[in-house]
């Protein structure tokens, strides 16, 4: 079962929603519309659920066009970003809903939400009215009701984003194995990166109504098309760099260029991660903030010429690299992008 | 709900105590009259107790202006409710802010608009010699009947359904019908299996609403039909005024303890009802 969206076009008003988005989902695939707020991620995944119809361009499911199907007859299971259970029926009639629309007897309906449940892990809460439940546990019973008539595609529009960090991360995880389970065709839509990069297949990247990349977590983390894209997914550090044929200077290192620069003053785009910072006395920067994350610590170093550089460093080293401390800022070898020269580059010295 | 219950556990003694004065004041107010009331009701010519004019209740006249009033109510409570709930849900949904505050504005007033004014407007319309009635050159009498002071009642119980039921409408969340939707429901299947229900509860306490207020309704009845259509209030008003017969009073008495037992009646069968239709909620 294939979703393509093929130039999609709508506007409300004045605001353009959708700019000519296309975009070709695969059998069994779980994709993630990740970007802004009012990029047209929800205009999108209505589109495809039925309840908005596209100005111009078409919704392909499984080769079909289905743009002018109306919802209740598409084969599209809905998650909904919160509060969608209807209130007056309990856990089982809510996920056996769709096949009492479709006049099942009892006895397979009761079997079918049971099935589900136990497939979301509710197994004992067939009872329970949905203001009995958690969020995160509402969620999951969306998710079976969604599944329940075994649609062709499952559509997830910022499920998680209404509960706390951790059951989002836990409940995240499950949606991914039940979605392998099932092998359903899946687009999630969310504005969260780490989400997006921790669950997908691929990820589509999109701005301002239309597709800006679409590939793999890696691809989208490590090679951005875009520098917008390399904004968006993970954080970005802009550093002054000056090209010279293949390779580009930054803080006195010499790095291979990856892809081709945009000019000869650039900005050399590098993650947290690909910065080192050791300490030394007569280091040209100091560490203004560090803040512990865990597994690693991010911090903000001011260097010495002006301009400010971010860095992952592990967590463990976050006590010995504390705010104040004077230290050098060096990067990981390794093929860098580049983007046009912005304001925010200081005269930079030398470091190391 | 179970915010409250639990409250009234918490609260315990205290909270009687503090409510204590309250409470005697409302006993007082609506004690003394029901007090004032029964007695009345109960007591026979010769200065002692029975029933005599409770059984005079229950016969000719009086039986017939019961069953008036009580069919009038009805019919209010159901039309009012459903037209209400209809105008009050085209309403939210024209997406127009200005007709909706127009509409809910002019609700709270026309829901409070009763008595001889609301009479002598229909009067002036579509009376005998009423401006309508004039103009279509319809018949006399076509306001002065059952039907004429139901549509008279309608004036002011749909707006007041319309405030019942807005806040309720406004809380059927739009993901319930696309999720509905989503599952294959029609718009139909929606309103039966989740729209309906979810606002039982808001349509049986304005139906209730509108037949108290249609039941106990006095001055517009007055002012419009006079005798010509028996109500159990303009029955109590004669028999108090002593405009028929004299030495009435007491009758007018067990009347009006009839009336407290109909609407005792309706909220046993509205009690029920809403637990019921309320079930989820709980
Ligand atoms: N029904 C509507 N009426 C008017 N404008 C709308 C409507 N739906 C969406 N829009 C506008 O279209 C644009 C895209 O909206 P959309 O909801 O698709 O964004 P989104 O990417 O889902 O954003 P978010 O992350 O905040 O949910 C926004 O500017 C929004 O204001
Ligand atoms: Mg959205």
């Amino acid at each position: 079962m294939t979703v393509e969206f093929r130039e999609l076009r709508r506007s409300f008003g004045g605001t353009v929603a959708l700019d000519g988005l296309s975009l070709k989902i695969e059998q069994g695939e779980l994709i993630a519309l990740l970007g802004p707020s009012g990029c047209g991620k929800t205009t999108a995944l209505r589109c495809v659920a039925g309840f908005e119809r596209p100005d111009t361009g078409a919704v392909f499911i499984d080769g079909a066009d289905v743009t002018r199907v109306p919802a209740n007859r598409r084969d599209a299971g809905m998650v909904f970003q919160s509060y969608s259970l209807f209130p007056n029926l309990n856990v089982r009639d809510n996920v056996a809903f769709g096949l009492r629309v479709r006049r099942r007897p009892t006895s397979e309906r009761h079997d079918r939400a049971a099935e589900l449940l136990e497939l979301v892990g509710l197994g004992g809460f067939g009872e329970r009215y949905p203001h009995q439940l958690s969020g995160g546990q509402q969620q999951r019973v969306a998710l079976a009701r969604a599944l329940a008539l075994q649609p062709k595609v499952l559509l997830l529009d910022e499920p998680l984003s209404a509960l706390d960090a951790k059951v989002r991360v836990s409940l995240r995880e499950e949606i991914r194995r039940l979605q392998l389970e099932l092998g359903i065709t899946t687009i999630f839509v969310t504005h969260d990166q780490e989400e997006a990069l921790s669950v997908a297949d691929r990820v589509a990247v999109l701005k301002s109504g239309r597709l800006e990349q679409v590939g793999s977590p890696a691809e989208v983390y490590d090679r951005p098309s875009t520098p917008f894209v390399a904004e968006f997914v993970g954080t970005m550090n802009h550093l002054p760099g000056r090209v010279t044929g293949s390779t580009v200077e930054v803080f006195g290192q010499i790095l291979p260029l990856d892809g081709t620069a945009p000019g000869e003053e650039v900005d050399v785009l590098v993650r947290p991660e690909a910065v080192r910072v050791t300490p030394s006395e007569d280091g040209h920067g100091f560490i203004l903030a560090s803040s512990f994350r865990g597994s690693i610590a991010r911090l903000r170093v001011q260097l010495d010429g002006g301009g400010e550089v971010l860095a992952d460093v592990p967590g463990h080293e976050a006590v010995r690299l504390a705010p104040g401390l004077k230290v050098d800022v060096t990067l990981v070898e390794r093929p860098v992008l580049t983007a046009e020269r912005t304001a925010v580059a200081a005269p930079v010295e030398p470091v190391g | 709900m179970s915010a409250l219950v639990k409250n009234r556990r918490r609260g315990g003694g205290a909270g009687w105590l503090a409510a204590a004065p309250l409470l005697a004041v409302t006993l007082i107010a609506f004690g003394i009259p029901v007090a004032v009331l029964v007695i009345g009701a109960f007591s026979v010519e010769d200065g002692g107790l029975g029933f005599d004019n409770l059984s005079a209740t229950m016969r000719e006249p009086y039986i017939g202006s019961l069953w008036s009033s009580v069919k009038l109510s009805g019919v209010v409570a159901v039309l009012g409710a459903i037209l209400g709930a209809f105008l009050a849900q085209a309403v939210l949904t024209s997406r127009s802010g200005l007709l909706r505050e127009a509409v809910l504005t002019a609700s709270g007033v026309l829901s409070n608009f009763g008595g001889v004014p609301l009479a002598f407007i229909w009067i002036a319309t579509l009376g005998n010699s009423g401006v309508v009635t004039a103009a279509l050159g319809l018949g006399a009498g076509a306001l002065y009947n059952f039907w004429g002071l139901a549509l008279v009642y309608l004036y002011f119980s749909v707006p007041l359904m319309v405030l019942v039921i807005a806040p309720a409408l406004d809380g059927l969340k739009p993901q319930w019908r696309e999720a509905a939707q989503n599952s294959g429901a029609s718009t139909w299947q929606f309103w039966r299996m989740v729209g309906i229900p979810v606002l039982g509860p808001s349509l049986l306490g304005g139906g209730v609403l509108l037949f108290g207020g249609a039941f106990a309704a006095y001055a517009t009845a007055a002012a419009m039909v006079g005798a010509s259509v028996p109500l159990v209030t303009l029955q109590i008003a004669d028999a108090l005024t002593g405009n028929v017969l004299i030495g009435y009073e007491n009758v007018a008495l067990a009347l009006s303890l009839d009336m407290i037992v109909i609407a005792l009646l309706v909220m046993a069968v509205y009690l029920p009802l809403q637990k019921r239709s309320s079930r989820w909620l709980a």
